[in-house]
């Protein structure tokens, strides 16, 4: 069976040793220790488990880990730079954008992609664009605000 | 007046899984432990005699933990470093009492928020517990708190003016430090703390700030640990990860309440690294890593004797027998005793209407499911787990494995919400089982599937009322009767003088339990339908009719509030447009909810296939629960409680045949997504001068029964089943 035995996450190469068809979720919680991705359906339904490969918003628990391969990977551990928030982390925390926030660290990873191919999204292409990320405490309004005070200033950081 | 704590032991009815028996029983041990606090000045803030009896003999008593005594509420240290530190056996799940509870804290010590640390639902560490739910952590647990750090404030205060040799009344305390009058001389709390080992029990006599005092409890301040979460870095029970760790997965029934007839574990333990785990019901897998767990487990051949089960289609006659179990605790049926007389209010009616409204079972589904580590050492059991009921879970588990309830540790890290749902301990017990076979620690998060089937439900529920009213509008006459679905919210705040309210419990072909709200979004749905029923057999407008047969005045306020901000009676639904509104009370809460909806005709291909929708455009909801602690998390609690509403509202609904749930996931079971969000605007009734209520729960229940309301508004077509409409608006929903 093929192995995997390297990945790029967050800027640093990590290597490793699985098997190629394990999920990237499972991977990055269980052999990388990166847990701030979250396990929520494991059917590509929530959202929770969402990180970016080569920029794009993927659903890690449907991604085998095989695919990632080659591929930068973008987990929320890696948004946050020298200590400094994303804007978009910033604005979660303004807008209260969470109550248990176990949906948190997806809906950033899909608010930041979308962010970045639509810097000033209307309020429709916020509602569109999240749609596949589910929030079971119902904080839907407070973040699609929050993604509207990060597109903000998400556009002057992308100069 | 009866004290405020003591309400804690009123658990309701429909919380049947705190009835429940332990799902596991497996064999015993046990050996002993002890466990010290450091320095500092410990303040302990005792119970009411009451429910310190009530714990003697309760919960806690079993096993005999009496490291720690039963009569303690909360208490708060103060370390040597000054650092405050709160003890409560609170959990955090999203309801931000983390953040509330140190507000409550900080303003009573006059002290910075940032420098206190809550403690939460450790049992080795913080006070027994019953639980958080109910919404009881604001209005009893803040208190108790409030009263600690007054009366800390105050010792602390002594202690600072004997060291500054000064007098107590000339000093105040000043960003954290203790400055006589002339600010001439200062201490800080690590400076007071130092060097001293004090256990100072608090007074119940202390006096608190008034909340139109408040400066720092009342307003609005971000969760006090965002940055955790924004970041990841949060570790959740699922996220926990302890050396040698090894994974965990169970083998399920086929069915619900399958009996094994034999099993065959051959092909997993022939896996490389796979441990099968049998005892009793219970078979489970251990691995190296999950997937090994999940491969093992899905070759062990099991065959399981199922009994025949009700399904969907008979569910409603079903509910209607009476049950033949005690289920829900004391006494189980019973609403009150009748008022006046039925037949007389019938009599005296100019209109009498009978109807049937229905619920179905729905699940809870938190986004985080079940999850546990287990880790066995010295004959001692320590799990992190997501729970609403740590202390609850620690009785599970020491009756699970016949041991003293000192030899276990629950441990709750912050979860992943729970919403009512997670008041049992059966992914604890069940990783601690495999942790037991193999010594070492073993982590088991259900899958989302075994979150839906092997949690509990909802109550499903049926709901009869016949009614009785005069042309002008005086309701006389109101019988209701509730089958399963539970107590909560079935009083009436209307001033009906013949009534006769009842409960009766049935035998649930699920299993069933507590649910955010609990049986209050069943009878306010059923009871604000008929009234919305009645008015319009009257001609009336539904506000005017419900302020008719209203005195309560914090009823008719937010009623009030509600339809002005909405501007009800002013303005006419657009086209295919319809206006409902609400209102209801509920733990100390009262509630009103307008709601606008619209029905979407179907677009593009296949249109005249489906079914036009009802989308929820507009909610404006009223909320009254005394004063006000932190207005941005109680908005934020509303809104959510509203959005999560609209699942139950519309669509939700648990399809089961013969002990098989149909529908175990989110591509089969829809929840509400972005799409399905209305604007909500919250209007807050702060009453500083009543207390505080929990608000976790009742704002939920206001939704349902005005969006029905709204669908009859637009298309004439009467609903009074939840979900409305979950395959979207049918001609045959028409009454
Ligand atoms: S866990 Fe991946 S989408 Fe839900
Ligand atoms: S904040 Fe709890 S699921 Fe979104």
């Amino acid at each position: 069976m093929a192995r995997v035995t390297a990945l790029n996450v967050n800027g640093k190469k990590m290597t490793l040793d699985v098997d190629s068809t394990v999920s990237l979720l499972s991977v990055l919680r269980n052999d990388l220790g990166l847990t701030g991705s979250k396990y929520g359906c494991g059917e590509g339904q929530c959202g929770a488990c969402t990180v970016l490969l080569d920029g794009q918003p993927t659903r890690s628990c449907i991604t085998q880990v095989g695919r990632a391969t080659g591929k930068q990977i973008t987990t929320i551990e890696g948004l946050e730079k020298d200590g400094q928030l994303h804007p978009l982390q910033e604005a979660f925390i303004k807008a209260d954008a969470m109550q248990c926030a176990y949906c948190t660290s997806g809906m950033i990873m899909s608010g930041a992609a979308l962010l970045t191919k639509n810097p000033r999204p209307s309020r429709d292409e916020i509602i569109s664009g999240m749609n596949g990320n589910i929030c079971r405490c119902g904080t839907y309004q407070r973040i699609v605000e929050a993604i509207q005070i990060a597109s903000g200033t998400a556009k002057e950081v992308a100069k | 007046m009866t004290d405020e704590r003591d309400r804690i032991d009123e658990i309701e009815t429909e919380r049947y899984e705190l009835f429940e028996t332990p799902s596991y029983k497996f064999h015993f041990d046990r050996r002993d432990f002890i466990k010290a606090f450091g320095a500092g000045i410990i303040f302990i803030v005792p119970l009411s005699r009451a429910l310190a009896q009530q714990r003697g003999q309760g919960e806690s008593g079993r096993g005999g933990n009496d490291r720690l005594p039963n009569d303690i509420g909360a208490w708060i240290h103060v370390d040597e470093d000054g650092g405050v530190t709160v003890f409560t056996g609170k959990v955090e799940m999203g309801q931000n009492i983390r953040t509330s509870l140190a507000q409550a804290v900080a303003e009573e010590l006059h002290v910075p928020v940032g420098i206190i640390h809550l403690v939460m639902g450790d049992t080795d560490v913080t006070p027994f517990d019953m639980g958080t739910f109910g919404s009881l952590s604001t209005p009893t647990m803040a208190p108790r708190l409030r009263k600690a750090a007054a009366a800390a404030r105050e010792m602390l205060i002594d202690l600072a003016a004997q060291q500054l040799s000064v007098e107590p009344a000339s000093v105040t305390i000043v960003d954290a430090r203790f400055v006589n009058h002339d600010k001439s001389k200062s201490l800080s709390l690590a400076e007071v703390a130092k060097g001293r080992k004090l256990v100072k029990v608090i007074p119940d006599n202390i006096a608190t700030t008034p909340p139109k005092d408040w400066t720092i409890a009342g307003t609005s301040i971000a969760k006090v640990d965002a940055r955790n979460f924004v970041t990841g870095r949060h570790e959740y029970a699922s996220d926990i990860k302890r050396e040698g760790m090894l994974y965990g997965k169970v083998v399920r029934p086929a069915t619900f309440n399958a009996t094994l007839v034999s099993v065959d574990t051959k092909a997993a333990e022939a896996i490389p690294g796979a441990k099968v785990v049998h005892d009793g019901n219970f078979i489970g897998v251990v691995a190296a890593d999950s997937q090994t767990a999940t491969k093992a487990a899905n070759v062990i051949a099991v065959d399981w004797k199922s009994p025949g089960q009700p399904s969907n289609a008979e569910l409603f006659d079903v509910l209607r027998k009476p049950t033949t179990e005690r289920r829900g605790g004391e006494g189980g049926g019973g609403g009150s005793r009748p008022q006046g007389s039925l037949a007389d209010g019938l009599a005296a009616a100019d209109k009498k209407i009978e109807q049937t409204y229905t619920v179905a079972y729905i699940a809870h589904t938190p986004l985080e499911p079940r999850a546990a580590v287990a880790e066995w050492k010295d004959d001692k059991l320590t799990v992190w787990t997501g729970t609403q009921r740590p202390f609850g879970v620690r009785s599970e588990l020491a009756g699970a494995f016949h041991i003293a309830e000192d030899k276990v540790r629950v441990m709750v890290p912050d979860t992943g919400s729970g919403y009512g749902g997670k008041h049992t301990g059966e992914c604890a017990i069940e990783a601690a089982r495999l942790a037991k076979a193999t010594g070492k620690p073993v982590k088991l998060v259900w899958t989302r599937e075994e979150e839906f089937t092997w949690a509990y439900f909802r109550p499903a529920g049926v709901i009869d009322i016949k009614s009785g009213v005069k042309s002008d509008g005086t309701i006389t006459a109101w019988e209701f009767h509730n089958y399963n679905s539970g107590n909560s919210g079935i009083q009436i705040k209307y001033d009906i003088p013949n009534n006769d309210i009842q409960f009766h419990p049935s035998n649930s072909p699920l299993r069933q339990g507590s649910y955010r709200g609990l049986a209050a979004t069943a009878n306010h749905f059923a009871r604000e339908t008929h009234i919305d029923e009645l008015a319009h057999s009257l001609n009336m407008d539904p506000l005017a009719f419900r302020l008719k047969n209203l005195k309560d005045e914090r009823m008719r306020g937010v009623l009030e509030a509600a339809a002005k901000a909405f501007g009800w009676g002013r303005t006419k639904p657009a086209a295919g447009h319809g206006f409902g509104i609400s209102c209801g009370f509920e733990k100390n809460g009262y509630v009103a909810t307008c709601a606008e909806i619209a029905i979407d005709k179907p677009s593009g291909k296949d249109a005249d296939k489906q079914n036009p929708q009802v989308r929820i455009v507009r909610v404006v909801e009223a909320f009254d629960c005394g004063a006000v602690v932190n207005p941005l998390h109680l908005k934020n609690q509303i809104e959510g409680a509203i959005t999560m509403a609209i699942g139950g509202a519309l669509f939700e609904s648990i399809q089961f045949e013969n002990g098989k749930i149909l529908n175990p996931k989110f591509s089969s079971y829809r929840v509400p997504r972005f799409i399905d969000m209305p604007s909500i605007e919250v209007v807050l009734l702060d009453c500083k001068d009543i207390p505080s209520a929990g608000a976790g729960e009742t704002p939920i229940v206001g939704l349902a029964p005005a969006v029905g309301s709204a669908i009859f508004n637009a298309t004439g077509m009467r609903l009074r089943s939840l979900p409305l409409v979950p395959k979207g608006v049918t001609t045959n929903a028409k009454s």
